[in-house]
């Protein structure tokens, strides 16, 4: 069969090449521009090579300092959170009703906390945990907890870790939840059948029919929760202190705080690359979490003695290379 | 290991007060006797997955008990009836391997390990598994899974009954005939009580010693393949087994004679006390009906095809309305596309509002 060959063809993606040019590369290009400078304002710029992006590495440079402690604090809360998100929105999936009208009650009423902008939900706990006027600040302090979110870290920490689950735990419970409904009926039967436990039943059959949707669940937490800005921007504005400030919040403070385009494009260039790499780990993970499993199956039967029934190989899919 | 015994078991999905003709499983009662092996046969929706499913104790019954050896167990949950059953798709333990599938069931029962490494062992051995034991059960085809369900629903020596719900439906044609020759020899060398769901006919007859046929929720008969074949005790039994089935004949029956369509048809029974008003038919085989050259005494058919099955040829021809399958012998032709129907009277039955009806002598 002979292939048309009309290169006219090309106009008609053009258009798509343009947006992108001025929506992505154009301004990342701009920021490259901006990292290897430094700037005093009056748009006079001046060649600083990778000079910014060495401080960034440099712990005992004010920007490596800073970015460094910044990027544990970060990592350190998407730890927390999907610490406690994860077993608990798995715990919500498996508690919550498989029939009747209850389902939609509760599907609607997960899935208010996920409606919310981020502004609002900080502005909501910001007014929340205040012990003058908050309810949860009022009540905790008047039943002797000294609690305060603006001068004490702890606290502070604890408001935003609170907020976040509070925020996203519904996601990872209706994903979980997906995964469950997807269970055939017959595997709970037979595990009655078979005399499982409730625990034998989440084991063997639960937890893994659910890994596919939970691993989806850990990368969009992880994601979302390393580049968290706005919640806690608005509670408790990086502070008290340093102690909530995340990479985010420190690279605004650098960019419009203080103008330092320069160092705000280096570490912005160098947050993006974190994030890139952590998307592709997680990416490569789930694609050959399949994969491998199939090719290893194709593999072993030559080696074993062909049974009365044979067995048929499921056909290997080819491990993708690379991200798309 | 245990007599099974249903007493006016049955079931309605919407609630005991449902009118009765919609139960999906009418009241039925009826005993299984220990270690054999019993097929419910019948068409999609006859009520046969509802009745499996009352005795795994997947659904309480609406009415009705079941007697293990005697023992009520009807308010009794799956886990404590101590059953086994093995469902139409295979259901895979997917974090294990196929031995420790096998080995599920003991486990959770708390059978000590030796135990357990000596049954998952010989039912490896039985099934063919034994390759496979150490390797992850989620990587095997179809057929294989099937099987693995096949083994957990065995594994355990002390159950009372095996339940199998139509179990060989995904599995291949060829694998099917080699699966159920295994169930068969597995069930001489096991000593289990075995019921086998199934709407297919060969796999019920060669698998039972007794087969039950339901219809519309119905238990309608219950024997022995050669007895369900020789004398159906209804027409939609003499319909549904055997390939074709049996032709059904609308009929008038007095003393020793059936009158279809004017022609007389001998028979070896007398029926003298047919019940006045019932819809009277006569029942007979098409192994038992000769298609021949039309002749005097001959109920004489139009011939629409003659099916050559090899073994054996069939001629479909049409009486006024009626269309009736019979042998034709060999050398057997219709040039004209008339023919005579010669009925052996031993095998004919006489059937009243669809219930057979015995003769007496």
């Amino acid at each position: 069969m002979d292939k048309t060959v009309n290169q006219k063809a090309w106009f008609l993606v053009l258009p798509v090449f343009l947006v992108v040019a001025f929506s992505a590369v154009l301004p990342l290009m701009t920021v490259v521009n901006y990292s290897m400078q430094d700037t005093f304002g009056n748009n006079q710029f001046f060649w600083n090579g990778v000079g910014w992006f060495k401080e960034l590495l440099d712990p005992s440079t004010d920007l490596g300092g800073r970015f460094l402690a910044s990027l544990g604090r970060n990592l350190f809360f998407s730890l927390v959170i999907l610490a406690i998100e994860v077993p608990l929105g798995i715990v919500i999936a498996l508690s919550m009703p498989r029939q009747g009208w209850t389902v939609a009650a509760c599907l609607v009423t997960l899935a208010l906390p996920l409606l919310i902008p981020w502004n609002v939900v900080g502005t909501i706990w910001q007014i929340f945990g205040r012990p003058d006027i908050g309810l949860l600040g009022y009540v905790l302090n008047h039943i002797g907890l000294d609690y305060n979110y603006v001068s004490n870290d702890i606290d502070a920490w604890v408001t935003v870790i609170v907020m976040d689950v509070w925020h996203w735990t519904s996601l990872v419970a209706l994903l979980c939840y997906a995964g469950l409904k997807s269970i055939p009926e017959a595997y709970y039967q037979a595990a009655q059948i078979d005399g499982a436990s409730r625990w034998a039943v989440f084991k063997a059959i639960q937890l893994p029919k659910m890994n596919r949707v939970l691993l989806i669940a850990v990368l969009l937490r992880f994601m979302d929760s390393f580049m968290i800005y706005t919640e806690p921007f608005v509670v408790t504005g990086g502070g008290p202190g340093n102690s909530t400030t995340f990479v985010s919040i420190e690279l605004v403070k650098i960019a419009l705080g203080q103008f330092d385009l320069g160092k705000a494009a280096a570490l912005s260039l160098v947050y993006n690359l974190i994030i890139l790499i952590v998307c592709w780990i997680f990416y490569t993970v789930m694609t050959n979490a399949g994969v491998e499993r199939k090719v290893q199956a194709e593999k072993e039967p030559a080696a074993e003695p062909k049974p009365s029934v044979a067995l048929k190989p499921v056909p290997a899919l080819k491990p993708k290379e690379g991200v798309a | 290991m245990a007599r099974i015994d249903l007493v006016d078991l049955a079931h309605s999905y919407g609630g005991n007060d449902a009118p009765p003709e919609t139960f999906a499983l009418k009241p039925v009662t009826m005993t299984w006797r220990q270690g054999g092996a019993y097929a419910l046969l019948g068409p999609s929706g006859c009520g046969k997955t509802t009745l499996l499913n009352v005795i795994s104790g997947i659904i309480t019954p609406s009415r009705g008990k079941i007697l293990f050896d005697g023992v009520d167990i009807t308010p009794l949950s799956t886990q404590k009836r101590n059953i086994a059953q093995v469902f139409q798709f295979p259901v895979i333990y997917d974090t294990m391997t196929v031995g420790q599938n096998l080995a599920f069931p003991l486990k959770n029962r708390g059978v000590p390990k030796a135990e357990i490494d000596k049954r998952v062992a010989e039912i490896g051995r039985l099934l063919d598994l034994e390759p496979y034991l150490n390797r992850k059960a989620t990587r095997l085809t179809a057929d294989a899974k099937q099987k693995i369900s096949l083994g957990r629903g065995l594994v355990r020596s002390d159950v009372a009954a095996v339940l199998f719900d139509e179990p060989l439906t995904v599995i291949d044609p060829e694998l099917k005939w080699q699966l159920r020759s295994k169930l068969k020899a597995l069930h001489r060398e096991l000593d289990l009580t075995m019921i086998y769901v199934t709407h297919d006919q060969t796999e019920a007859l060669t698998f039972a010693d007794t087969v039950v046929v339901m219809h519309d929720g119905r238990v309608v008969q219950s024997g022995t393949p050669a007895e369900l074949f020789d004398k159906p005790a209804h027409t939609f039994v003499g319909y549904f087994i055997g390939s074709p089935g049996m032709n059904i004949l609308p009929a008038e029956v007095k003393g020793r004679e059936a009158r279809v369509g004017g022609h007389v048809i001998a028979l070896n029974r007398s029926y003298d006390n047919l019940p006045a008003g019932a819809k009277i038919e006569i029942g007979v085989r098409p192994e038992f009906v000769d298609a021949v050259a039309p002749g005097p005494g001959l109920l004489s058919a139009k011939v629409e095809r003659i099916d050559d099955l090899g073994r054996i040829r069939f001629a479909r021809v049409r009486v006024d309305e009626a269309k009736i399958a019979a042998r034709a012998p060999a050398g057997f032709t219709s040039s004209d596309g008339n023919a005579g129907l010669k009925f052996d009277p031993a095998h004919i039955h006489v059937y009243a509002d669809s219930l057979l009806v015995e003769g007496a002598a």
